[in-house]
Order: structure tokens, then sequence, then C-alpha cells
């Protein structure tokens, strides 16, 4: 949603030129909506309206924030003087903006350098997040060209990362007035832009500066102060072309298919397995490139055979081609285990699969028959019955034996 | 004249004694209709339907193995309860009564009679009572003869504590069990009473079928050889003891560990060392007795002073040896249930899992009136009849009674096996006591006629005399009984002996006319009394099957059928691999009606695993959310009394929750739960309390009822009446809110930033914004 003059019209080009459907709507225009009918009329939603304080039509906070629930990516442009509106969604998305709204990030030693000796409020800002999947393998030379709000980050908080943060000298104040106290945020903890993946895997891009998108920075020069270095274009295009491919699952897009597992041996699937079988396990995962699903290709999948605790941890086999396997010995215990695969990686979606499967104990003739340690007792058992027979066939049959009368014995 | 007269009587005789039997033989038939109709009443008066919770688990494995033959019932591991340890099922159930119902079955449906399993099910132990009150009729009869049988059959249709565990629904191990108890015991008596090899074959069977049926067994393995201790203590040592006791105790233990659920522990728990012991102490009495009848008096001294001191050291020895081993295990080798029955107050020190079991509570003194009535009265009359005179079969029946009112006391469950003991004693009692008064009855009549007779000398009464003649004359004629017998006996004695001395006898030998008949009439009104109150307890207190509940009110009955309700939502609503988590009371009909997967159900074999689940519904509704969560569990299910009044609701056995959960997780306290020694969840509940997710899930919106939170059972207005829930999601309540099924949450899709939503700086946020409005008008 932006304003009919249209200063942000190279990002919305790149984005055209990748075959994406664009809808422009004002962020007031009372028909617009995210769904009719309970289905989304969208894939994404790009916010660039930092001070609105009412979207018209259906749209308000809470909508937006089902609309990512449901699977769904977002981009949000805020800025100095962001509306409440605005900053509740970066929050809830788990960015906390600087409270004071008249506060601007500034740097006296990594400004841009520029004609008109300023206020230091524009940034030249080369601290890349350092992921090649978020970014793109190809190395963004120029620095970005920055003017507008920092924000903070929860470190506990394992599903957002900064993706452009400030360099140390820098902190976030009103530029107009007097600091009477230090600043709530400084250096690097303030962070410029900012990715969520979600736990569905929906993505959000959080700016500080909407001006970051602007034709004005995609086609000026930058140089930054202390720097001999001149660039006669800066990063910002780049920079957000990459990003976005992220952003809008063009990169870092796994799936799973085909799990299989069965006995070692056999095709089938059983329904159960008995303990101390041995299985093999094995699954598919593929990444889209933008255009195709392509293998991937990591050597650190794992599978858990899981029951209240992984009894198996292993990693999965490959064969370069997207087809990971790993063969196992079913854990002496019967219960009903799972074979669990969470893959969590660095820009990465994250693959969470699980699977049911009881084991069972022997059956009653699946015991083992003899036990070698009970040969003595056997020997011992078998003696008996053999000796008894013998015993009884001399004692019936033998003539050798006599018996003497008691009378004789009684004489003697 | 003499000879005719022989062959007349001996005909006579013999009709008699076929008339008694075909008699008898009728009355037994009856005595089975009337055991198996007086269980009906939970059949006419709601349905045919499962009652209570372990049947439902016994009807789930008769569906089973039905099914599917039985050596899959055998092997059978159950993966839908206990997630995620899974049940072996055939390998921990007593397969005795789900065999009996799956033959019934196919026998009922090879001859084309097509009844569900449900139907086979609910009229097994019906069937069995029949079955029971015949077996008892059997071993009394060995005891005391044929009416004391009768008697006693009769009175064990009727108990109502074998009521209590047979009526129609109640698909239970008991309701197979006690034939079988009866059974086996009569095959003992009737095998020392005849030493014959054959029934004691019968006998291991028997108990074979007892073993397979019920862990009370035990009972039986231990009584017996203290019967046969008795004897030889009493010196009624014979080759019939030894035929009756040794190949009960060499087959019986050998077929008792082919039972899977038995197995090793036929030989290696303290229940079954008294049996041992005393076979080896039967087999050093038959060797005394053999070699005292082959040895002079003198030689005998000789080796016994020699055997008794050689004996008694190995005897120290061995005992020494057992003892050491017996006390290197915890429990001495003793189950925690036979722990329990040693030792009361061992349940409540060291197991509450055990412990919170009602029926492992010991009776109260009304309980004694209610399950056995009028018995508790006879049964001192009939161990005193036992003594007269004392055999073997009566010391047996003696200390059958005096083990079971001590188990009885112990724990209220085994009141069931007190039950035959009393229904025994009491038809003895009965019996003898009616044999006296009829006697003096038929004797005193027959007397009077006699005596005027005497007085027919007198020549003033002459005309009186042929009429009395005629009477007795008539009499004798019509009287076929042995007393007529008695009485022309005793008129030729008359006439042999003076007046004076048979007069004297006859006052001696019978009891007054008048006191006979008074007599009778009172028993046969404490009969009708037993009779009254057993039809009562039948139709009334032990014919509901729980499941379905009622409520008497001016206009009618009203019916509670929420548990069914319940389970048919989830069986509708759920997926098929969700997992249900409960208190253990429900598992098995969560298992068997809704075919859901369950944490805990009511084998409690795992007492970690129950107390995980305590644990969790004392805990707050995070740490609660995180034990579930790590359960796989999907939907929670809590049973809630408070606005109809239903007392056993989940939170009167909230207590419970909180001992086991913090018996094994020693974090959960129970006093942080009691305030003033007590379980509150009115305005004076601790924190604690008002925390816990049982609290929370029982009495959610609980306000908007009728405002006030008032609770019918803990006859209180809740403490905390507004609240939210955040873990955890109401997706079901029943009708009379008896039932309620929340699902947990699943974790946020997103986790939120620190800034709290803040309206106070709204104001100023607005003016500044109006002012970077004026600056950025696009």
């Amino acid at each position: 949603m932006t304003s009919p003059s249209n200063p942000l019209i190279l990002s919305l080009n790149s984005l055209k030129s990748r075959g994406f459907d664009l809808q422009f709507h004002l962020a007031d225009d009372p028909k617009i909506a995210l769904q009719r009918y309970g289905q989304y009329l969208y894939d994404a939603l790009i916010l660039f309206s930092p001070t609105i304080e009412r979207f018209g039509g259906s749209i308000d906070a809470a909508a937006i924030l089902d609309f990512v629930d449901s699977g769904h990516d977002l981009i949000v442009a805020a800025d100095s003087n962001a509306s409440d509106l605005i900053r509740e969604i970066a929050t809830e998305c788990g960015v906390d903006f600087d409270e004071d709204p008249a506060a601007v990030v500034v740097d006296h030693s990594g400004y841009a350098v520029s004609a008109t000796e300023g206020d230091h409020t524009l940034i030249a800002s080369d601290d890349f997040i350092k992921s090649d999947v978020i970014l793109g393998s190809k190395k963004i030379e120029a620095p970005v060209l920055f003017q507008g709000i920092g924000h903070s980050l929860n470190p506990t908080n394992s599903l957002v990362l900064k993706v452009l943060s400030a360099s140390p000298s820098a902190f976030s104040a009103n530029p107009k007035s007097k600091l009477t106290s230090p600043p709530s945020l400084t250096g690097t903890s303030i962070s410029l832009v900012s990715v969520i993946q979600a736990r569905n895997n929906a993505r959000i891009l959080i700016s500080g500066s909407l001006s970051l998108f602007s034709n004005r920075f995609f086609t000026s020069g930058v140089q930054k102060a202390g720097s001999p270095t001149k660039h006669e274009k800066s990063g910002n295009e780049q920079f957000l072309n990459e990003l976005s491919k992220w952003i809008f699952h063009e990169r870092g897009h796994l799936k799973a298919v085909h799990v299989q597992h069965h006995k070692v041996g056999e095709a089938n699937e059983p329904a159960i397995y008995r303990i101390n079988d041995n299985l093999e396990y094995s699954v598919e995962v593929y990444e889209w490139s933008g255009t195709t699903w392509e293998p991937y290709v990591a050597d650190d999948v794992q599978v858990q055979f899981y029951m209240m605790s992984p009894y198996v941890l292993k990693t999965l086999s490959t064969d370069g081609k997207g087809h990971y396997f790993t063969s196992f010995k079913v854990p002496d215990v019967y219960g009903v285990f799972q074979f669990k695969v969470e893959y969590e990686k660095l820009g990465y979606t994250s693959l969470s699969l699980s699977k049911q499967i009881p084991v069972r104990p022997f059956r009653h003739n699946e015991y083992e028959r003899f036990i070698p340690a009970a040969y003595p007792y056997y020997g011992a058992a078998f003696s008996m019955m053999a000796g008894f027979f013998i015993f009884t066939a001399v004692h019936l049959y033998s003539k050798c034996i006599t018996f003497l009368p008691a009378s004789v014995g009684l004489t003697i | 004249m003499a000879a005719s007269e022989a062959l007349n009587g001996t005909t006579t005789t013999s009709i008699r004694h076929a008339f008694g039997n075909v008699l008898a033989f009728f009355i037994l038939l009856m005595i089975g209709v009337l055991a198996f109709s007086i269980r009906l009443f939970s059949v006419i008066k709601y349905e045919s339907v499962i009652h209570e919770f372990d049947p439902y688990f016994n009807y789930r494995v008769t569906q089973f193995l039905t099914k599917n033959g039985i050596y899959d019932f055998w092997n059978w591991f159950d993966d839908r309860t206990w997630y995620p340890l899974g049940r072996v099922i055939g390998g921990t159930v007593y397969p005795g009564l789900t065999l009996t119902a799956g033959t019934l079955w196919r026998i009922l449906n090879s001859i084309n009679i097509p009844l569900s399993v449900e139907t086979v099910c609910v009229f097994t132990a019906p069937i069995f009572s029949a079955f029971a009150s015949w077996a008892t009729y059997l071993l009394t009869k060995e005891v005391k003869g044929v009416g004391a049988g009768l008697t006693a059959a009769v009175l064990l249709a009727m108990v109502p504590s074998y009521i209590s565990r047979s009526v129609a629904g109640s698909y239970d191990n008991e309701a197979v069990a006690i034939f079988a108890l009866i059974f086996t015991f009569y095959l003992y008596i009737k095998t020392l009473n005849t030493g014959s090899l054959f029934y004691a074959t019968l006998n291991s069977i028997a108990y074979f079928y007892m073993v397979c049926s019920w862990g009370g067994y035990t009972f039986i393995i231990n009584l017996i050889p203290m019967h046969v201790l008795l004897c030889i203590v009493t010196g009624r040592y014979s080759s019939r003891l030894y035929i009756a006791y040794a190949p009960l105790v060499v087959l019986g233990t050998l077929l008792a560990a082919l039972v899977p659920v038995v197995g090793f522990n036929a030989v290696m728990t303290s229940e079954h060392f008294a049996s041992f012991l005393v076979f080896i102490i039967i087999h050093v009495v038959a060797l005394v007795h053999y070699i005292k009848g082959i040895l002079s008096p003198k030689m005998f001294k000789v080796a016994v002073a020699l055997v008794v001191s050689v004996g008694l050291a190995v005897c120290c020895a061995m005992v020494a040896v057992l003892i050491a081993l017996v006390a290197s295990s915890p429990t001495k080798g003793w189950s925690g249930r036979s722990l329990s029955l040693l030792d009361p107050t061992y349940a409540s020190k060291y197991i509450p899992i055990i412990a919170s079991v009602s029926e492992h509570q010991p009776p109260t003194w009304p309980s004694y009136f209610m399950d056995i009535n009028v018995l508790a009265f006879l049964v001192p009359a009939g161990i005193i009849a036992c003594f007269s005179p004392l055999s073997d079969a009566s010391s047996f029946v003696i200390l059958y009674i005096v083990t079971s009112v001590y188990f009885s006391g112990v724990m209220v469950r085994l009141m069931l096996v007190l039950a035959p003991a009393a229904c025994i004693l009491s038809g003895i009692a009965l019996s003898q006591a009616f044999d006296v008064f009829t006697r003096s009855i038929k004797l005193q009549l027959p007397s009077l006629s006699g005596h005027s007779h005497v007085d027919a000398g007198e020549t003033s009464s002459e005309s009186v005399v042929p009429n009395d003649l005629a009477k007795t004359d008539k009499s004798e004629d019509t009287s076929k009984d042995r007393t007529s017998k008695k009485s022309k006996k005793k008129e030729k004695e008359h006439v042999e002996k003076p007046p004076s001395k048979s007069l004297i006898k006859k006052r001696l030998l019978v009891l007054p006319l008048e006191t006979s008949i008074i007599a009778i009439i009172l028993l046969v009104l404490l009969g009708a009394f037993y009779v009254v109150h057993s039809v009562w307890a039948a139709a009334e207190a032990y014919s509901a099957p729980s499941i379905v509940l009622t409520s008497h009110s001016h206009d009618g009955i009203h019916v509670f059928d929420d548990f069914r309700e319940a389970y048919a939502w989830l069986s509708h609503n759920t997926e098929i691999d969700d997992k249900v988590a409960s208190w253990w009371d429900y598992g098995y009909q969560t298992t068997a009606m809704a075919n859901r997967t369950v944490i805990v159900d009511n084998n409690t074999w795992n007492n970690t695993h129950i107390a995980t689940v305590g644990t969790a519904m004392s805990s707050p509704e995070k740490a609660a959310w995180e034990i579930f969560h790590s359960l796989d569990v999907k939907y929670v299910l809590v049973v809630f009394g408070g606005l109809v009044g239903y007392p056993s609701d989940d939170i009167n056995k909230f207590l419970w929750m909180v001992r086991i959960g913090g018996g094994v997780f020693p974090h959960i306290k129970e006093p942080d739960y009691l305030r003033d020694g007590q379980y509150r969840i009115d305005s004076m509940a601790t924190p604690t309390m008002l925390n816990s997710l049982m609290y929370k899930l029982s009495y959610y919106r609980f306000v908007e009822t009728d405002g006030k939170a008032f609770d019918r059972v803990r006859q209180t207005e809740i403490g905390k009446k507004h609240f939210k829930l955040t873990h955890f999601e109401e997706v079901f309540t029943t009708h009379h809110w008896m039932v309620r099924i929340y699902k947990l949450k699943p974790p946020k899709n997103r986790i939120r930033g620190k800034i709290k939503k803040s309206k106070f700086k709204a104001s100023s946020k607005s003016a500044s914004k109006r002012k970077g409005l004026k600056r950025n008008p696009f």
C-alpha cells in the first residue's frame, strides 16, 4: 500500500521482473481486504505506510498478524514518527522500536558523506549478517544507505535475526535536542533491518527506514565517512533484491517428501516393529531454487527414534541427490516410538517430521528356545532322566544280584 | 409278613430319596434363576450397558479376543494406552474372564445365536452367580448335608456383597472368580472326604481356573495350607488329607506358572511360600506315620530323637538362608497389595496410589450390615454348629470364616470373599435350627395323642378313647416321614418300660411345641427381612451403571448421560491418533468408548507415569502445558460435578493427584494446597490451589452458570471466579458440565517483543504524530 507518487518504483519493478503480480492500494482505502469468504487473496503483504494510524476496510493489526499466522509473508517499513499501529505489529513480531517517537539512528563516525554536512543521520552501513542463504552468495560491496529509526531484539528470541546492524558508534536519539540521559539503544545492539521466520515458516521483514527502499537511495552514490572508497551506486538495490528473494521463499525453502521406513530386506512399511528389529529409514529433501526443486545437499540431517527421549540419534547418510537414509537396530524397549527429524538451520525453513510407530515385545513363540547359559541344567535334567531309566532297566531285568536269606545273616 | 414289611420299607425309602433328589434339583434350578434375575435390575432400569471403569477394559479385551483369536490376544501389545509406554495386555491381564466370555460368545454363535460381544459380557456375571450358588450348594452339602447346602445356596444367590460385584454389566474379574473360588473349595473338601485322586485332579484344574481369573487366588493357596496344618496339629492327619493337598500344590503351582500374568511369581513371591512349607511338613508327617507303622515303639522313639535333632539343625540353616534371601528384597518378596493386607498402614505410608482406590480402604461397621445383613448374626451360630461334631470339612469352614473376616476388616473389597463364607455358615445354622424346630413339632403331635391313649385306662373318659385311637391311626397312615418309625418304636418302648421313665425322656429330647412354632415364625421373618434387604440392595444400591447417572425429582427420573456425550464428542471430533490426558479413572472408558489413546488408565502399574499426570494437574498452567506437550497430549479431559452435585469428580480426587504427584516429584508439596489442613476452593484457598490446572479447568467460566459460582458438591462459592486460560482452550463441555474437554494451544507462531501495550502515552504520541504528518505530507 503506497501513495500515488511512487518514489519506490525501482524496488517494485524488481519484484515485477521476477514474476510477481502486484496490487497497489492506499493504506486507508475503505475497500481493501486481506481475505474474502475465508480465503486469503494474497501471498504476501508489503506495508509502506509508516505513519498510518488506522488501515481502511477490515484490516487492522490483528488481521495482519492472522495473515502471517496463516503462513503468508510480510514486509513492514517503519520510520521516524512511526504510528502506534506499526509499532504494535513490529512488537508482536518480536522487534522493539525505540519508544521515543522523535528518535532516529545517529552515527558520528559511520555516516554517509554527502554534499551537505548534516546531522549524521544518513547512515552508511555494511554490517551484514553472514548468511549466503539470506543475502545470496555474491558479496555486497557498497554500503547500504539508511535513514530512520532503530530497533532492538530480544536475545532469547530464536526466531528473529538481525540482518543489517548499526556500527559500534551509533546510537538512537533525537538529533535536534540535547541528550540529558544515555540513549536506550546504542552500538551494535541497534538493528536497522531485521527478519523473522515464524514457527510456521512465514517470513517477515522489519525495516526502520522507508527511504531504504527509495529510488533516491537506490541510485545514489555512497562514501562512508573515514573511508577512501567512493562507490558509484549504493548497495541498497542488491541488498533488498537478495533479501526479498529470501522473504518471498525464492531461497532457503526446504521440503521433505517420500518418508519411508521398513525392515532391512523388506519393502513394505510395517504397522508395528519388534524389539531388536533392524530397520531402514529414508527421506528426500529438496530446496526451492526459485524456479525448480533442487536436491538439498547437507551432512547434518539427523533422525531420532524417540520415546520420551531419543533412544537412537543418527545422522543420515546422503547420496548427494537429496536422498537421505540410514539403518539402525530397534532398541530393546517396547512402547510407542516416533521417527523424528527436527532440522533447523540458519536461513532455511525448518523441517519437523514425526511418524508414530509402536514397538512390541517378543511374541510367545519368538523367544530363544534354548539358552546357552542353561546347558549345564539341561544336561543335569536329561542325565537324570537317562540315569533313572537305566537304573530301572537294570533293577528289573538283571540276574546278577543275589539276595541272601535273613536267617543266614543272623547266623553269621 | 416281616419280609414283606421290609420290602415295603425299602421301597418307601428309595421313593422318598428319589423324590427328595428331584425336589432338591428343582430348588437348585430356581435358586439359579433367582441368582440370575435379581441381578437384572440394571438392565431393566437402565439398559444393557457395561458399568464402571474396569469392565470397559475387559470388554475391549474381549472384543479383541473374539476378533483376533487367542494367540494374538496373548501377544497383544496395546499402543493406545499408557502412551508412550504402551501395555502388553496378554502378559498383564488375568485372562479367565475374557476367555470365559469369549468362549460363551463363540459357543452361542456356533449354534446360530447371534449375540453381540457386549451382550455376552453384560450377562456373564449373572450367569456365573447362578453357578456360584450351585457351587455353594455342593460345598455346604459336603460339610453338613443337603439341607444346609440348599439354604446356603439361596443365601448366596441374594447376598448383597456378591450382588455388588456381579450385577448385569459389572464385567469384572470377580464375576467368574467367586464361582472359581467356591468350586475350588468344594473340590478340596470332596477330595478330603473321599480320598479320590480324580477329585484331586479336578481340584487342581479348578485352582488353575481361579488363577486365570483373579489375583485373589493367593487366598486359596494360603487358606488350604492353613487348614492342612490345622488338621496335622489337631491329630487329624490321614492319607485322604495327603491326597487332597499334595497334588494341589504340585499341579496347581505348575498350572499357575502357565498363566502369563503370574509366571514365575508362582514360585518366587512370598504369597506361595506357606504352601511349600506345609508341603514339606505334610511329607515329614507322612514319613513319620509310615515309619511309626513299621517300627516297634522302642525303635520309633530312638528314630524320632535322631531325626529331630538332625532335622532341627537343617531346618534352622534353611530358614536362616530363606530369611536372608527374603530380607534382601525391599518388600520382603510380597506384592504391594499383599503388604497392605498384612500391614493396614502400609499403603498410606508408602504407596498413595494403592491408598487412593476406595475399594482398598477398611470397611466401616455399617458395611457389614449392608453387605451381609442378617448373616452377621447367624455366623456365630454356624460356627457353633460346625463344632458339633467337628470334622475335617467343618474345621475348614471355620478357618475360612475366621481368615476372611480378618481380611475383610482390612480391605472393603474383600467383603466379597467373606460373603460366601458367611452364607455357608448361616446356611448351616439356619438348616440346623429348622431341623430342631420342625423335629420338635413333629414329635410333639403324636406324643400328645399317645398321652391321651395312656389316659384311656380311666373309666371316666371311656367314651373318648375310641376317637383318639382312630386319630392316631389316621396320622400314622398319612405321615410317611421317618418320624412315624420313631413314634412306633417309642410306642413299643412304652409297652416295654415303665411309664414314668419314658415320659421323662420325651420331655428332655424335644422343645415345647409353642416355642418351636414361634421360633420358626421368627426365623421366617428373619429370612424375609434378608430377602427384602437383598432385593432393595440389588434394585437401588448396586444397579446403577455409573456411566449413566440418575436423580429422582417430583416430575420423574432425570438422566445424566454426560460421560457418553463426552466420549461421543471425542470419537467424532478428534483424530484417531490424538492423545487424551485425564486422571486414570477414565482411562479404560476413553479407550473403549472414544477409541482414543490415553496417557494413564485404571491398570495402575506405573506409578511414575501416573505421578506425571498428577503433577501436571497440580501445576500452574504453563508448567502443566509443558508436561502435556512433552507427552504429545492434545486434549485434557476433566470431570466436574459442581453444577449438578456429582461427588466423584476430579476436584474431590485432587488430593490424590497431589499426593501421588508429590510422592515422585518433590517440588509438589501437599501443604502448599492446604489451608488449616483442608483442601479448599473458596476464597480462603491457597494461591497454589487457585492457580493449579485442575482448579482452572474445572471452574473455567463456571461463574457464568449462576453468577455466583456456587459449587454444589463443596457447598461453597469458589475463590477465583473470573480468570482466563492462557495455554488451554475449552473445546467441549457436556450438558450438565460433568465432563469438560480442553485442547492444548499450539506454541505461539511468533514471540512477542518486550514492549507492553500502553495507553497512557497515546496523547503525547498523537500530538507528535500530528507534527510528523505536517512535516511529511505524503
